[in-house]
């Protein structure tokens, strides 16, 4: 069902945890449909992000996007992180299954959430990133039974 | 590996496969035919049929062998409304049933019919008292489950039945979890149909059987051939047959001793579970529930990332969250119990066999208290709750 980057990072997850005192923290999703994403951020003062940390509830697709949006966030300075998209993060898995896509979105939505938490501890405003939502919900219907 | 799915399919017996084999390539012929070799055939159609009416204390006559207990199900149900449309169109079940039974129902909804979904308690089971309430002049079949497939309650099929005769209302029962597993008695128990399996009592996939009982009028499901009493037509799956009425028997007669060592493993895997993991809830009532089915929820994870790492211990088992479910929904049985819906994600169903030894489930515990553990580590909900402990 996974491809191997997926089960790779979903079994042995980068950068589990918290950050104390983060610069940001985002948190998306609601446990009502099983995917919650909380993502930390430590910036330094010329903008980098330093360090990367997230905590996620939720299935091996969840757990494998929340791990590769860290990495691929870390190092980057805000405006390169705001180019870490859902599609950047699934191709860097080799791909999801088509059920699973919403993860990948939950990934990019929680990193535009701690980064508006940035914004707003710092009291700046960061060009192209717009207030996030709290929540990703898909419209994934099923079909229809005759 | 330990498989711990068995409510999901079992593994055939050998001597189901052994009974099996010689209709594939020996005795081949078509039961409708006339020559020799197509009376074998039917001679061992109509033994696999004595033999399932022999578990359930049914007649021969009343077996209708069908493709699974899915097709049973459809049949049962749709087949009822047809044939009692003059005498009215309500149909009441439970929130609880199998998809096969719901969405039968709620199709049959599309199509001009009233049906009430009976609440169940905490434990998953439908209170007497709201089923007599939910009867009406135009009540015309009662189809609730003999006992769940997810969280294990067992239905008091028997008093549905009792009450469904006092009214002169159908009672079809879908058994495929419990048929071979607990003792049922359609005479006893006032069933006029019953849905049963093949694959889920170490038989072959792909053959099930509807009992209905000599004078209920339901219509043909399939039309095309003079098989089944002209009542399910296509050429019978004799190996098929041959292999479920081999399954039934030996469930029938294994069924004591088998399902008492279940029992004992079970019991001792909940208790394990229970000291070995925190936060976990017990699913599905403590005694009324078949004697295989060990369900739990363990709060702050999910069920799908919990079966991922069980997998790749060796262990099949199985869960009612979202993800394994193909929708942002968890189970609707988890969520009729009355769990919300963060803790029904987090949950795992492991159904035991005969084969499970007390080593077994100490590795398997030993397993869940691990991964739950190491998720938790991952899980914002349980980082929030322990701040909120501090």
């Amino acid at each position: 069902m996974y491809s191997e980057k997926v089960m790779d990072h979903f079994q042995n997850p980068r950068n589990v945890g918290e950050i104390e005192n983060a610069s940001g923290v985002g948190t998306v999703g609601n446990a009502k449909c099983g995917d919650i994403m909380r993502i930390y951020l430590d910036v330094d003062d010329d903008g980098v992000i330093r360090d990367c940390k997230f905590k996620t509830f939720g299935c091996g697709a969840a757990v494998a996007t929340s791990s590769m949006a860290t990495e691929l966030v870390k190092g980057k300075t805000i405006q390169e992180a705001l180019q870490v998209t859902n599609k950047a993060v699934m191709e860097a898995l080799d791909g999801l299954p088509p059920v699973k896509v919403h993860c990948s979105l939950l990934a990019e939505e929680a990193i535009h959430a701690a980064l508006w938490d940035y914004a707003e501890k710092k009291g700046i405003q960061i060009e192209g990133l717009e207030k996030p939502k709290a929540d990703i919900h898909e419209g994934e219907e099923d079909e229809e039974e005759y | 590996m330990i498989y711990l799915d068995n409510a999901a399919t079992t593994k055939c017996a050998p001597e189901v496969v052994e009974a099996m084999l010689p209709w594939f390539s020996e005795y081949y012929g078509n039961p409708s035919s006339v020559y020799e070799l197509a009376g074998k055939s039917k001679e061992a159609v109509d033994e696999a049929r004595r033999q399932i009416a022999g578990v359930i204390g049914a007649k021969e006559n009343e077996i209708y062998f069908t493709a699974g207990g899915t097709e049973a199900d459809n049949w049962a149900i749709k087949a009822a409304y047809e044939a009692c449309k003059e005498k009215g169109n309500h149909i009441i079940t439970s929130k609880v049933e199998h998809h096969a039974v719901l969405h039968t129902c709620q199709w049959l909804e599309k199509q001009g019919a009233r049906v009430t979904y009976l609440d169940v308690d905490e434990n998953g089971i439908i209170r007497l008292e709201d089923l007599e309430r939910a009867i009406t002049p135009e009540t015309i079949l009662i189809t609730i489950m003999a006992a769940n497939n997810e969280i294990g309650s067992v239905m008091p099929y028997k008093e549905i039945g009792m009450i469904a005769r006092e009214h002169g209302i159908l009672f079809h029962t879908d058994a495929v979890q419990a048929f071979g597993q607990l003792p049922i008695d359609v005479e006893e128990c006032g069933i006029d149909m019953l849905s049963a399996s093949a694959h889920k009592i170490n038989g072959p996939k792909g053959c099930g059987c509807l009992y209905i009982r000599r004078g209920v009028k339901i219509r043909s499901f399939i039309h095309g051939g003079a098989q089944e009493r002209k009542r399910r037509a296509g050429t019978e799956n004799v190996p098929g047959i041959v292999g479920f009425g081999k399954a039934a028997q030996r469930a029938a007669a294994t069924m004591e001793e088998r399902t008492a060592k279940e029992r004992r493993m079970r019991d001792y895997m909940i208790s394990r579970i229970r000291e070995k993991v925190p936060y976990c809830r017990l699913n599905g009532h403590p005694t009324l529930r078949l004697p295989n089915n060990v369900n739990f929820s363990f709060q702050f994870i999910e069920g799908e990332s919990l079966l991922i790492m069980l997998d790749m211990e060796g262990i099949c088992a199985s869960s009612g969250s979202a993800c394994t479910s193909g929708s942002l929904d968890p189970s609707h049985v988890l969520l009729a119990i009355g769990l919300p819906h963060e803790i029904a994600h987090g949950s795992l169903r492991l159904t035991l066999n005969e084969e499970i030894t007390e080593q077994d489930v100490d590795f398997v515990v030993e397993k869940i208290a691990q991964i739950v553990e190491k998720l938790r580590n991952m899980s914002p909900l349980y980082e929030d709750f322990i701040k909120k402990q501090k």
